[in-house]
């Protein structure tokens, strides 16, 4: 799986629990949280997502690595990929 | 799935209590994939707000109206955060907006909407010389932390003090807080204080045409569809303990069951008493003490045609409002609440096909459970029509006859709150001290909803769903 599939994965999994939230002119490189409304709570659904529908675990300590979709890339995607 | 169907079950999360809090915490669960089940003593679900038919017709219990009001689309608010949290969308909770309420002391009425500047132009009116000091203090409550307040004063009573200094503004702001959500008497804790005002004042009150019923169904269709498993007339007995850790629960029926969590909705003083390792009269110095009676009376007309406007009135008749247990009589009828379920903008030419008058006061739970039936019955009499003349002559008198258009009337006490909802001296806001991290004795024992303290409707589904992230999604 390429980085840009794993930012789509995440940019779908926001837009099903954020749906009033405009993800198409997201930028890459930007925190989320400076580009949309989403509190802590809306990132343990991201996390709690990804497990459900992907079985990839991110624990507590590794929260911070989802602050972008680049970061969000640079760390999925290795495990996406084991 | 009978009761007897349940012994010797395992569950990830057991969760006690399908009010408000329980369905929400049950939600989260399901939407996580986690094996949940909601363990309700009645066969309604709701709690504390909740609804029951007579004569075929459908009262509500609780919901007046529901707090923390934003419209669509507004971001950041608790609304908008546990709907998203919950999956539901805005629409479907049918949340129609007031017309306008009001506080009603003697010789002064402020009145206020879902626009705050409302509110501030009424002050501004009726008490000049304190306006700026309420903008000082509407300011401060805007961005308070109510989680943690740092050096500001602990006790409400104080902090307002510091901004307002005339004691009728300050007993006309405190009224309508306290009556939606105050578990202490006289005086609150700040940083609920600041939830309740921003809930009332900042955001402001909704309904949906047909009630809290509308709720209610949400939560529970939402919960079943993720497959959550409910339980109804499946009160608990016992929670065993072993150690530190709650090791099992065994229900009326004498089934056990064992869960790796429980979160427990039925107040902090009520479960510590379910548990097995504590002393019966456990944690007697937090039960509350204030309870509530409510007179619902149906007109075959609206509440407009009466010439009665506002959605909500806020009452005193006293030189000072008192906000505590009742102590001489049945009822205190110097102060409460007066609801029109009526007066919401439905629109489309919607509306409630029979008028509502809802009034509630505050009552003595211990005077009224020691009555005998028919003097039960008796002092119910008394007091429907004591509050009705109250709220008469509270509101514009009308050119209708009342009698002629009065069609049903019905009243709950303490009695029936206690029944209900479980809560001792039928205290419908629970402990005065809350349990703001919802942590108890045991390791895997946790506290939502009333005694977390979130408060409100909005307040128990947010609780729900902090306490079901906090304990048992997070680190998971």
């Amino acid at each position: 799986m390429t980085e840009d599939q794993v930012k789509q994965i995440v940019i779908d999994i926001i837009n099903e629990i954020a749906p009033d939230e405009d993800t198409s002119g997201i930028k890459s490189e930007v925190n989320l949280r400076d580009q949309m409304d989403l509190d802590s709570m809306d990132f343990l659904d991201i996390v709690m997502e990804l497990r459900k529908q992907h079985n990839i675990e991110v624990p507590e300590e590794d929260y911070p690595q989802l602050a972008s979709l680049d970061s969000c890339a640079a760390y999925l995607t290795p495990k996406f990929n084991a | 799935m009978p009761t007897q169907a349940l012994d010797n079950q395992h569950f990830e999360v057991a969760i006690i209590g399908a009010g408000m809090a329980g369905l929400a915490a049950g939600i989260r669960l399901a939407l996580a994939g986690k094996n949940a089940i909601i363990l309700e003593r009645h066969n309604a679900s709701g709690g504390l707000n909740s609804f029951y038919s007579q004569a075929g017709r459908k009262f509500d219990v609780g919901l007046h109206a529901m707090t923390n009001y934003v419209p669509k689309g507004t971001k950041g608010t608790p609304l908008t955060k546990l709907l998203r949290q919950l999956r539901i969308p805005y629409d479907a909770l049918d949340l129609c907006p007031q017309n306008g309420s009001k506080v009603s002391f003697p010789g002064c009425d402020l009145g206020f909407n879902n626009d705050f500047s409302f509110f501030e132009s009424e002050i501004a009116r009726a008490f000049p010389k304190q306006i700026d000091g309420f903008r000082a203090l509407a300011e401060e409550v805007r961005t308070l932390d109510a989680f943690n307040l740092g050096s500001m004063p602990i006790s409400a009573r104080e902090a307002v003090q510091r901004h307002i200094s005339d004691p009728l503004l300050e007993d006309m702001i405190f009224c309508p807080v306290m009556y939606y959500g105050s578990a202490e008497e006289h005086d609150m804790d700040y940083g609920q204080f600041a939830i309740m005002f921003r809930s009332l004042f900042f955001e402001g009150f909704a309904r949906p045409l047909d009630g809290v019923r509308v709720i209610i169904k949400l939560l529970q269709d939402k919960y079943r569809s993720l497959g959550g498993i409910r339980k109804m007339k499946c009160g608990i007995q016992k929670i065993h303990t072993s150690g530190s850790k709650a090791s099992a629960i065994e229900l009326d029926s004498g089934a056990i069951i064992t869960a790796d969590k429980i979160i427990s909705t039925a107040g902090a003083v009520e479960t510590a008493r379910l548990c097995d390792d504590q002393p019966a009269d456990a944690a007697s110095d937090n039960i509350g003490q204030l309870s509530f009676t409510e007179t619902i009376t149906v007109f075959d007309q609206q509440p407009t045609d009466f010439g009665w406007d506002d959605t909500i009135i806020f009452f005193n008749t006293a030189e000072r409002f008192r906000y505590a247990r009742v102590d001489d009589k049945l009822i205190d009828p110097t102060s409460g609440v007066i609801c029109f379920p009526n007066n919401y903008q439905y629109g489309d030419g919607r509306q409630l096909d029979e008028g509502f008058l809802r009034v509630t006061a505050m009552a003595n739970h211990d005077k009224w459970c020691a009555l005998n039936e028919d003097d039960y019955l008796a002092q119910k009499a008394y007091w429907y029509d004591e509050l009705q003349k109250v709220t008469l002559g509270l509101l514009p008198k009308s050119k209708l006859d009342l009698n002629s258009h009065r069609i049903a009337k019905d009243m709950f006490t303490p009695r029936t709150v206690r029944k209900y909802t479980g809560h001792l001296n039928g205290a419908i806001y629970g402990a005065p001290n809350k349990i703001k991290d919802g942590r108890t004795h045991l390791d895997n024992l946790y506290l939502a909803g009333t005694d977390q303290g979130f408060l409100g409707i909005v307040g128990a589904m947010l609780s729900g769903i902090s306490m079901a992230n906090l304990h048992v999604l997070q680190g998971d």
